[in-house]
């Protein structure tokens, strides 16, 4: 190959002596300014919007505030013709369907994860990941249609009259059944939940690193000791985190619940009684609200459901994250 | 040490209590995944076994008809929801990608930091939260329900989502890329444009059709903002049909021929969410093999 | 026609560590110098600087006077006019994945605003010819995307992208050492070509590919010009022991 020449050769050819196509090119500094200003202000959007809600929540709810104070949350005594307003029972309502939903949907999710996860053949995980999303991707109105005229008849044809008898003595089974109950209200949220637990739940064990399972495994572990030891306990965090997310998903939704829960203000023991959300007494009753004192009282609720909401689902964000990634993660170009 | 402690036959085999135990669990786990499925099998079959004999030319290109008169349909639904989804993305998709520009190429600090929490936050924000916001800025100011106030909730709950998925496929895009357009004496604002969001776009437009698919099905938002209509609408200032409003007034409605409808009205929501959700998987995987480095 | 680069006490630093201290140093138009050292010694950092690329990482930065033909680099002008000025080739070839082969050597003259169809054909077809990657890929110019062409090509592709906007200064980082010995042989002999039109600054860690294609070498090491003068000298006679350490191989 040749080497370096040490003297300076002479220009090239007179083609080359010609100016750059961009020597007329003007770089106007202010374009970059404009465009990282207007991407800002989307990102500033976003606060704004949560931002907005709050305000609006706390501004529009503030008569009924004033009305009655703390004491809003603990009276059961829902009177719009008299414009008395008390929440309890949608409290109430709310706590109890969405406990009863993680309480049948805990199990089941998990169980899912871990038979695609751990037990499932290659082939299979796929399809089934997939089917348990579509699951999350049935809207909710459809959810409770098929609730009305699929689930509680047939919750009460094949499920009260056994509940009834074996469990009444816990006072939670008594009473008559029509099928719009708590009962049903927790059922359908139990499906609904069950795919985002059982996806958090997938992900985190997942993450727990092959070494563990392996570890467990060298020790003579049946399978089942191996994931109990190996998997579980480590995603333990994260776990929790995708079942207070669910919490999260079951304390907000609105229509399927609706739709089947009965939608009467009262507090009962009894889970056949039919029972009302705070999301659902919104849903029903906000676009008949006639009188300021009852719009702010439904938007008091609405306030509350708000916060309670953020509350959970930050709770559980962070316990997902201690199990994926370890700190938030900041940068990585 | 003894020879009788290392032979084989002296090793404890695995208890018949723990392999119970093993077994008993891989039972539940199956039961687990049958019961979960169940309800997913049952709904489609009967979405399909009870809607698809209402579903007819009629159905789908009819307004309602007068309560008590049998027939009619839902073709004011149908183009109601287009005509809000179509708001809802006119507002949310542009503030969405600008907000996972924002994050994924000025955002790498504090400030993106935060805007990324808020951003997790708003998409736990239920939606009939949404719906009262909504309601608050475009029903209050305007004087009446309209589609406009039913977009404006959809686009709210559409942003998160799709800020998220811009900004996770930006990050995707190498730096070298970008190294190349500034070596080039190219802007950033062009560069941002032309090339990273261009290599990142089908990832992007993955992200939309997923929150689009996620709206497209939503009812609490547009309870008291779009509220629901009789009859044609086009105006994004009147009230107006949605399918899953419709599905909800009819399911809950007191008479069988509304039931009826419902079902058919279900079946095409769902068949549409289907749809939009292969799009995205099909076009998530050409994507993947497309843009390979 | 290439320009001389004149540097100045240049000093530049990533957040509080210190990469480059007062580096002066004068290279010749219409040749090519070499930068060489030892891993994390700032030769990618000093080229990076000339063409102020250095800026774009977070907390970067550089003070000093470079010269670049009538051109001040640090002083006056924005960064994005300068890097119009100048051509970079990096060590990884990076063309861009969703543009043709003509779209990728048009592009910083289409992104930059020049949209004469005619000249941009002729400009994209003497870049290709002077890369020598235009017989390869004239039937398929606008098919084939950037990314589908093999290693060695697409080097030869980002420097095509590079010339097209005819640039003073042609600044190569590492541009090899991600190739297989044939391409790399290729680009060499392509290095000695474009010699004749642009100036050239090469970074490179192989020191026989120095010695090929520079005539003059610069060592740099610790962030400090050690040595700088003609490529045999350096090779044959270093003034400097440390300059001599490295060469002999006792430790880089």
């Amino acid at each position: 190959m040749p080497g370096p020449q040490p003297v300076a050769k002479p220009g090239v050819a007179a083609d080359k002596v010609e100016t750059s196509p961009l020597a007329g090119s003007k770089y106007n500094p202010f374009a970059d300014k404009i465009f990282a200003f207007l991407m800002f202000a989307c990102g500033l959007c976003v606060l704004a919007l949560v931002g907005l809600t709050f305000y609006e929540l706390v501004t529009k709810s503030s008569l009924s505030w004033h009305a009655f104070g703390w004491k809003f949350f603990v009276r059961s005594d829902w009177d719009p013709v008299n414009d008395q307003f008390g929440a309890l029972p949608f409290v109430y309502g709310t706590i109890v369907s969405s406990v009863l939903a993680l309480v049948i949907a805990v199990p089941l999710a998990v169980g899912v994860a871990v038979f695609i996860t751990e037990m499932a053949p290659a082939w299979l995980r796929g399809p089934l990941a997939f089917t348990t999303e579509l699951l999350a991707a049935i809207p909710s109105v459809i959810y409770g249609l098929w609730a009305i005229f699929v689930l509680v008849p047939l919750m009460r044809e094949y499920a009260v009259p056994p509940l009834g008898k074996y469990l009444g003595w816990t006072g939670l089974f008594t009473g008559p059944c029509y099928g719009y109950s708590m009962l049903a209200a927790g059922i359908i949220l139990a499906i609904m939940v069950i795919p985002i637990i059982s996806a958090i739940t997938r992900e985190v064990m997942t993450a727990v690193p092959q070494q563990q399972r392996e570890a467990v495994l060298a020790l003579g572990a049946t399978r089942w000791e191996m994931i109990r030891v190996g998997v579980l306990r480590n995603a333990r965090a994260g776990i929790m985190g995708g079942i207070i997310l669910g919490l999260g998903r079951a304390l907000g939704e609105t229509m399927a619940v609706t739709m089947v829960i009965g939608n009467r203000p009262e507090i009962a023991k009894s889970l056949f009684a039919p029972g009302y959300t705070m999301a659902s007494v919104l849903a029903n009753e906000f676009t008949e609200a006639t009188g300021n004192l009852y719009l702010s009282s439904l938007i008091e609720v609405g306030l509350a459901l708000f916060l309670v909401t953020i509350v959970v689902n930050i709770i559980a964000q962070l316990l997902v994250w201690s199990v994926t990634r370890g700190t938030p993660a900041r940068g990585h170009v | 040490m003894s020879n009788a402690a290392l032979s084989e036959t002296s090793l404890p085999p695995i208890s018949l209590r723990r392999r119970i135990k093993n077994g008993t669990v891989t039972f539940l786990a199956v039961a687990a995944v049958v019961l979960v499925l169940a309800p997913l099998v049952a709904i489609f079959a009967y979405l399909v076994y009870k809607g698809v004999g209402s579903i007819n030319w009629a159905f789908l290109t009819q307004p309602p008809k007068p309560v008590g008169e049998a027939g009619g349909g839902i073709a004011n639904a149908i183009v109601g929801t287009c005509l809000i989804l179509g708001i809802a993305s006119l507002m949310g998709v542009p503030v969405g990608i600008g907000a996972g520009i924002y994050l994924a190429e000025y955002g790498r600090n504090r400030m993106g930091d935060v805007v990324r929490f808020t951003a997790d936050v708003l998409n736990g924000v239920p939606s009939i939260v949404v719906g009262i916001v909504a309601y608050a800025i475009v029903v209050i100011t305007q004087g009446h329900f309209s589609a406009l106030a039913g977009g404006a909730a959809l686009a709210i709950m559409m942003v998160p989502t799709i800020t998220r998925a811009t900004e996770e496929m930006l990050l995707l895009v190498p730096n070298v890329v970008r190294e190349a357009a500034y070596g080039l004496g190219v802007s950033r604002w062009r560069t941002t444009l032309s090339i990273t969001l261009r290599t990142a776009t089908s990832g992007v437009i993955t992200g939309i059709m997923l929150a689009f698919a996620r709206i497209a099905g939503e009812t609490a938002p547009l309870l008291f903002t779009a509220l629901g209509n009789q009859f044609w609408n086009l105006s994004p200032n009147q009230p107006t049909a949605a399918l899953s409003l419709q599905i909800f007034t009819y399911a809950t409605g007191p008479y069988d021929e509304w039931h009826r409808q419902a079902w058919a009205g279900a079946l095409i929501l769902i068949i549409l969410i289907v749809l939009s959700i292969s799009a995205v998987r099909i076009a998530a995987s050409r994507g993947t093999l497309k843009g390979a480095n | 026609m290439g320009v001389g680069i004149q540097v100045e006490k240049l000093n530049a630093w990533f957040s509080k560590t210190q990469a480059l201290r007062d580096i002066n140093i004068t290279m010749a138009a219409n040749h090519c110098t070499a930068v060489i050292g030892p891993s994390g010694c700032g030769k990618s950092t000093f080229v990076r600087c000339l063409n102020r690329m250095h800026e774009t990482i977070p907390n970067a930065r550089a003070e000093g006077r470079v010269r670049i033909g009538e051109l001040d680099v640090y002083n006056g002008t924005s960064a994005v006019a300068i890097r119009r000025r100048i051509g970079m080739v990096f060590q990884k070839p990076n063309p861009f994945p969703t543009m043709s082969i003509y779209d990728n050597v048009a592009a910083g003259l289409k992104l930059n605003g020049f949209h004469e169809r005619k000249r941009l054909d002729e400009i994209v077809e003497r870049s290709l010819q002077l890369s020598a990657l235009w017989d390869e890929v004239k039937d398929t110019l606008r098919k084939k995307s950037g990314a589908s062409l093999s290693g060695g090509q697409q080097q030869r592709l980002c420097i095509a992208r590079a010339i097209a906007v005819q640039p003073e200064v042609l600044l190569m980082d590492e541009p090899c050492s991600a190739l297989d010995p044939i391409s790399t042989g290729k680009i060499e002999e392509l290095i000695f070509q474009l010699k004749e039109r642009f100036t050239i600054v090469i970074v490179t860690h192989n020191m026989q590919q120095a010695s090929r294609v520079a005539e003059f070498t610069g060592f740099f090491l610790l962030g400090e010009l050690i040595e700088f003068d003609k490529t045999e000298k350096i090779f044959t006679t270093p003034s400097d022991k440390r300059t001599e350490d490295y060469i002999t191989g006792r430790f880089g």
